[in-house]
């Protein structure tokens, strides 16, 4: 189509899916589309004016570019207004409702924002001298003596960047401890619904990874894991509560028998908001357990921020801790930052600085606002709030174990039999009715599954209006009008994806499409 | 020569001492579209309930372990290429590896195809 000045304007034929929308450039209402940056380049525009550069003597030895690099010309609005659309097609927490999960994606309270932005901390930079940055090492300090007093463990490693990367501290000091024994184990005890990272990590420190089976109940089965015990097993890795949503209540035994044949007891503490100030894993007999501060204490997940692991050690694993770590004496605090000394057992550095001190900040802020009580009651509304829901919807979704859960309401697809649609349908017409959905078919020990994690910081009124979603969809399902979930979703930006085109031929790279006869595309004008 | 199936959905047809092994048509269903599969080496040798590949499906990852021990003698290379035969033809086309037994014995705890499908109503 050509405007009056001759000039081509092309209507945007979007075919959402089945149906195409009819309105002129795509957009529906103030859902706006936007092509992908590189089919809105066009030759020649430009975002800044820079003065030409002056001639410079090539010193690459021949390997500088020739070529363009490809990239689309763009101004500075149409680069602004593309993110921006694309960030409004966004479901995040700070959106909406997250049942998600994924052991806590929960609200990220602004007060932990505001001081991380203070300039004493946000502007410091990790190599000045630690004469002037001595308050940001007494907020180590002050996080540390937090955690072990939560947790009731004697010492805490505070520089793993992540869970997983907690994990590996924990089993590496699992590992220096056995190897300074001159033992060398073999195998890790790992249950059958543990996270996924915990047989990885066992496995990237050399060990052989044996799977426990879980009883009927959900828990661990305690006779497959006596049979597994041996000399040879330097630890088990244990989730509490774990992947089912449920406490372990064998935790005191499981640590037991581990201890009695030389072994050591790693605890997932992923999970650790439906416990805190409530049970403190020093007391179960823990040797180690890594806290995710971006889960438990609300640092920004996901997208929105680094994660930060510290991992709290018992009296037989702290000498093997990591450095650097923050100590305190004479001349105020000071960091260990070589293997010597008193950290001569230490089995080194896992990260460059000390840990991600932004996340320190955010973390201390949430504790030092909500008080001891108010991480109690953390736990408590948790719990609370996932039981709410669990009993909200158990006329109509199974639970695989009978009781109350913790901090999260499992389901498995039992009544969804006969109606043609599964866990996956129900999960898309979820997002139709503005809900991220739950966790699916994880545990993988339970079928169909569906985990819901309210978490803490959800109204009543919300949980209600969720569940009243959900039961809607249960009702819709039941009725047979298996056609509306198999269509879903039917309101998001996109349709039903082809996952499985996606995963097999999974297209990486932006191809400019090949220029037809008479018509140069922006980009091959580019080029 | 009949088909032998194991508790994790894995069959065995066993023809002279070298025994071919894939999942069964239950697994596959399971599983759904399977987009990835990892075969062993030829010429390795494993022991009975070691993991033999792994699938990948839109919905999970998944071990195969080997319901026998000996030394692996042939692998199904096309997979890797064309995964999707493990779900048009998971009896037959879609199979994983050959493997030289050791010890025949270790088929006799293994269903047959009447306790097999006995085996899965039961899941149902």
């Amino acid at each position: 189509m050509l405007n009056n000045k001759g000039r081509p304007t092309q209507p945007v034929a979007v075919d959402n899916g089945e149906i195409s929308i009819e309105t002129f450039t795509g957009n529906m209402g103030l859902r706006l589309e936007s092509p992908l940056i590189f089919e809105q380049g066009m030759p020649g525009r430009i975002g800044v004016d820079m003065a030409d550069p002056r001639p410079v003597k090539v010193r690459l030895g021949g390997l500088e570019r020739k070529g363009p690099i490809g990239l689309p010309d763009l101004s500075e609005p149409q680069v602004l207004r593309h993110f921006v659309r694309l960030s409004r097609q966004n479901y995040a927490i700070d959106a909406g409702f997250y049942p998600l999960g994924s052991c806590t994606m929960k609200h990220n309270p602004r007060i932990n924002e505001k001081v991380a932005r203070l300039a004493g901390l946000g502007d410091l930079h990790p190599l000045q001298p630690t004469s002037t940055v001595q308050g940001a090492l007494e907020l180590i300090d002050d996080l540390a003596h937090w955690l072990k007093t939560i947790t009731g463990m004697p010492a805490v490693a505070m520089s793993p960047a992540a869970g997983a990367h907690g994990e590996l501290c924990g089993v590496m000091a699992i590992r220096a401890a056995h190897e300074a024994n001159g033992e060398s184990r073999t195998r890790i005890l790992v249950p059958e619904s543990a996270h996924g990272t915990n047989p990885a990590t066992a496995a990237l420190c050399g060990y052989k990874v044996e799977a426990v089976p879980a009883r009927k109940d959900g828990r661990m089965d305690l006779e497959a894991f006596a049979e597994k015990l041996g000399p040879d097993v330097a630890g088990v890795m244990l989730t509490n509560p774990n992947t089912c949503g449920l406490f372990e209540t064998d935790v005191k035994k499981i640590a037991d028998m581990v201890h009695e044949v030389g072994g050591y007891f790693y605890c997932d503490g992923a999970n650790l908001n439906a416990i805190l100030g409530r049970v403190r894993p020093g007391d179960l007999g823990v040797d180690a357990m890594h806290i995710n501060l971006h889960k438990t204490f609300s640092t920004p997940h996901g997208g929105g921020g680094p994660g930060a692991g510290p991992v709290v050690l018992s009296d037989a694993l702290a000498p093997f801790a990591p450095i650097p770590y923050v100590v305190h004496n004479d001349s105020g605090f000071d960091l260990v930052e070589q293997a010597e000394g008193q950290a001569q057992k230490s089995f080194g550095r896992m990260k460059g600085f000390h840990g991600q001190m932004g996340m320190f900040i955010r973390a201390l802020a949430y504790m030092q606002s909500h008080g001891a009580d108010g991480l109690r009651q953390i736990a408590e509304n948790a719990v609370l709030n996932a039981n709410y829901v669990r009993v909200g919807l158990n006329d109509k979704l199974h639970s695989p174990f009978d009781g109350i859960c913790m901090h999260e309401a499992l389901f498995d697809d039992s009544t969804l039999k006969g109606t043609g649609v599964t866990t996956l349908d129900l999960a898309k017409a979820m997002i139709d009715e503005g809900y991220h959905p739950m966790t699916m078919y994880f545990p993988l020990v339970v079928h169909g599954a569906m985990l819901i994690e309210p978490t803490e910081s959800e109204s009543r009124q919300t949980l209600d209006e969720f569940i009243g979603a959900m039961r809607h969809l249960l009702d819709r399902a039941a009725a047979g009008d298996t056609d509306y979930f198999l269509g879903a979703p039917h309101y998001a930006p996109r349709r039903r994806l082809d996952e499985t085109a996606a995963a097999r031929n999974p297209v990486l790279r932006y191809t400019p499409p090949a220029p037809t006869e008479g018509e140069e595309t922006a980009f091959s004008a580019a080029s | 020569m009949s088909y032998k199936f194991t508790k994790d959905h894995e069959w065995v047809l066993l023809e002279g001492d070298v025994a071919t092994i894939g999942i069964s048509d239950y697994a596959q269903g399971q599983l759904g579209d399977v987009v990835y599969v990892e075969v062993p080496e030829v010429g390795k040798e494993i022991s009975k309930a070691d993991e033999l590949a792994v699938v990948e499906s839109v919905k999970a990852a998944s071990e195969v372990y080997s319901p026998v021990s000996g030394e692996i003698v042939a692998v199904n290379s096309e997979l890797e290429g064309e995964p999707t035969m493990v779900n048009e033809d998971a009896m037959d086309k879609g199979w994983f590896a050959k493997i030289k037994i050791t010890d025949a014995s270790e088929l006799d705890d293994l269903m047959d195809e009447e306790a097999y499908k006995a085996f899965i109503e039961g899941l149902e």
